[in-house]
């Protein structure tokens, strides 16, 4: 009776088998390569071993790009946090027409490429940029700042760029939540900040965690935006992989940070779930 | 508001009638004597009420603030942009001080601009063919299933949006080499439909969960066909789904960077890394009026699919 449930079942899933295929095909085999490639000692694939990550590890410099990647992504969902959250309880107190404004702010940057985004941001960050400009004129800045070229713009940009991946998990999550338990909250006596910690927050950690590892997975990954605001001075796990892959030509070290950069993704990922998913015990899953 | 009157029935009965909005008539009826006795004390207000009053403020305040911020910058280079592209200068100096189409004229002029823009729309195109039907036929089968397998499927299927889409290009770039495959747009498009396949999952997915079992059922207790209840139930009720999914990944592919990055060569350029790799030598005013092409493009885009399909097309919704 089971065998036959179990084999029912598998009948069912049968239409998801072409993808499955498909996948297996062009996106698990070539990580499995990738790590293979990965143990090649020399970039002329002469002998096998872990030479590659020894070199990753001891080179002084790899470690420190790997780490600074990961704060990034970090310092980008957070920032993405504080601002989808206001955002997020505006929508849902809001008439339609706020409704729609917000959306609409919100999808829009999400129909123009990253391309076009961060070219945006080199016109309001550059040199003789909106900002700068601005800040010259009401006599706040005595010189141009450097503002493209540094962290603190390529958070804003990649938090601008990644902001709609967070806004909508968030809204959608707040949607869920029954308003009766915030009337129930005023009655017995909390004020709005201690509703937002103690209902909003905990009854939306869904949404949350799951904008938030898109956000992450979106901003440590952002070659174009990362290259351009962020300029030659600040390299990233992705420029030094295209560097070593291209530039370089060192296929085996190119695919040794790949694989590094992957895990360490796939085990932050993997820890905030699990993190959340004991915070969110009784919370419906978004 | 009533409910603080709750608050209030620990407190000596003086004070709760003083800060709760309890129904008027009623406290004065009940209590009027003591209210009258401390007249004064009427304007005495709870001092946690009014710390929390203070607190409500501040709390207005923040959110105000930052969503007003938040909306500026989602706003803000989108309309940057915009206006930046109909400088009649050289340079991109922020507000233009002359205006004019030239770069507009430029652009029909820039045969490689055109012609990555070919490449970028045919490859979207097909990965958006190919992952709509794949991807539509996983969703039916897997969302609705509780089984280990189904939901392994679902993660491995959802798995491009969060893994390292360079590792994942450089990989592709691998096999290829090995299999001594000419790159060309076809190994373009391998990658993009991993790429956009999430988009798809997810929104079909969503649709289907939503969709009434009974109308399945009741089709094919009347003596359909499967195929017959597929195609004239299941597909029309799930329509939207699939069309904001395939929307997202038309949008993601013709956007794709980093899997580009390893599989385009000079013969198979797509857009946004041409724009990256013009914006590299110099910040050549022709991308602004590129970006203002695509903002304008995508926008009545969205405004006809509206128009047709219907509010939203569930994008957001969706996501």
């Amino acid at each position: 009776m089971e065998l036959r449930e179990k084999l029912e079942s598998l009948g069912e899933m049968l239409p998801a088998m072409p993808l499955a295929a498909f996948f297996v095909a062009w996106f698990l085999a070539p990580f499995v390569l990738l790590l293979f490639i990965s143990l090649f000692d020399t970039p002329e694939f002469q002998s096998i071993g872990i030479r590659q990550y020894v070199k990753f590890a001891t080179d002084g410099f790899s470690v420190g790009v790997l780490w600074d990647t990961l704060v990034l992504g970090f310092a980008v969902t957070a920032a993405c946090l504080v601002l989808a959250y206001p955002l997020a309880i505006l929508y849902v107190e809001g008439g339609a027409h706020r409704r729609t404004l917000i959306l609409f702010l919100i999808m829009l940057p999400m129909l123009t490429s990253a391309v076009v985004r961060t070219f945006a941001w080199i016109v309001i960050l550059g040199r003789e940029g909106i900002v700068n400009n601005a800040m010259l004129a009401l006599g706040l800045w005595s010189a141009p700042g450097r503002l493209l070229y540094s962290w603190g713009g390529l958070i804003v940009a990649l938090g601008q760029i990644q902001l709609p991946l967070m806004a909508l998990p968030v809204i959608n999550s707040l949607l869920k939540v029954d308003p009766h338990l915030m009337d129930a909250a005023e009655g017995l006596g909390a004020g709005r900040w201690r509703r937002l910690w103690t209902v909003i927050v905990p009854l939306t950690l869904p949404g949350a965690v799951a904008g938030a590892l898109l956000v992450f997975a979106a901003s440590t990954t952002a070659f174009i935006t990362q290259s351009l605001v962020g300029g030659g001075r600040i390299v990233l796990m992705p420029l030094d992989i295209y560097q070593q892959a291209v530039g370089v030509q060192d296929w085996p070290f190119a695919a040794a940070l790949s694989i590094i950069f992957t895990l360490s993704i796939v085990a932050i990922t993997y820890l905030v779930n699990s993190v959340a998913r004991k915070r969110m015990r009784g919370v419906d899953a978004a | 508001m009533p409910l603080r009157a709750f608050r209030g029935k620990s407190l000596p009965p003086t004070r709760s009638g003083v800060d709760t909005g309890f129904p008027k008539g009623n406290a004065t009826n009940i209590g009027s004597g003591a209210l009258c006795a401390h007249g004064p004390s009427g304007f005495i207000i709870n001092p946690l009420g009014k710390r929390s009053r203070l607190g409500d403020l501040t709390y207005a305040g923040a959110i105000w603030g930052i969503a007003g911020f938040a909306m500026v910058l989602l706003l803000a280079p989108t309309v940057v942009v915009l206006i930046t592209s109909f400088t009649g200068e050289q340079t991109l100096k922020f507000p233009p001080p002359t205006w004019s189409l030239r770069w507009y004229a430029e652009l029909l002029q820039s045969g490689e601009l055109i012609d990555a823009t070919w490449t970028s729309l045919k490859i979207a195109f097909w990965a958006t063919l190919i992952c709509g039907v794949l991807g539509t036929a996983a969703a039916l089968g897997i969302a609705r299933s509780r089984s280990t397998v189904a939901r392994l499927l679902d993660s491995l299927f959802m798995s491009p949006m969060v893994l390292p889409a360079m590792a994942f290009g450089l990989a592709l770039l691998m096999v290829f080499s090995l299999l001594s495959v000419r790159l060309s747009i076809w190994t373009l498009t391998v990658g993009h439909i991993v790429i956009c396949t999430p988009f798809v999952i997810r929104m079909v997915s969503a649709a289907v969960q939503q969709l009434d079992v009974a109308l399945h059922d009741c089709s094919l207790s009347l003596g359909a066909s499967r195929f017959y209840t597929l195609r004239r139930i299941t597909l029309p009720l799930i329509s939207r789904g699939i069309f904001a999914g395939c929307f997202v990944a038309f949008l993601t592919s013709f956007d794709h960077v980093p899997v580009s990055l390893f599989l385009s060569d000079a013969r198979t350029e797509v857009l946004p890394i041409k724009l990256w790799q013009i914006l590299e030598a110099s910040l050549d005013v022709r991308v602004a009026a590129v970006s203002g092409v695509i903002v304008i493009v995508t926008l009545v885009g969205l405004i006809v699919a509206e128009r047709l399909f219907g509010r939203g097309v569930g994008v957001a919704e969706r996501r």
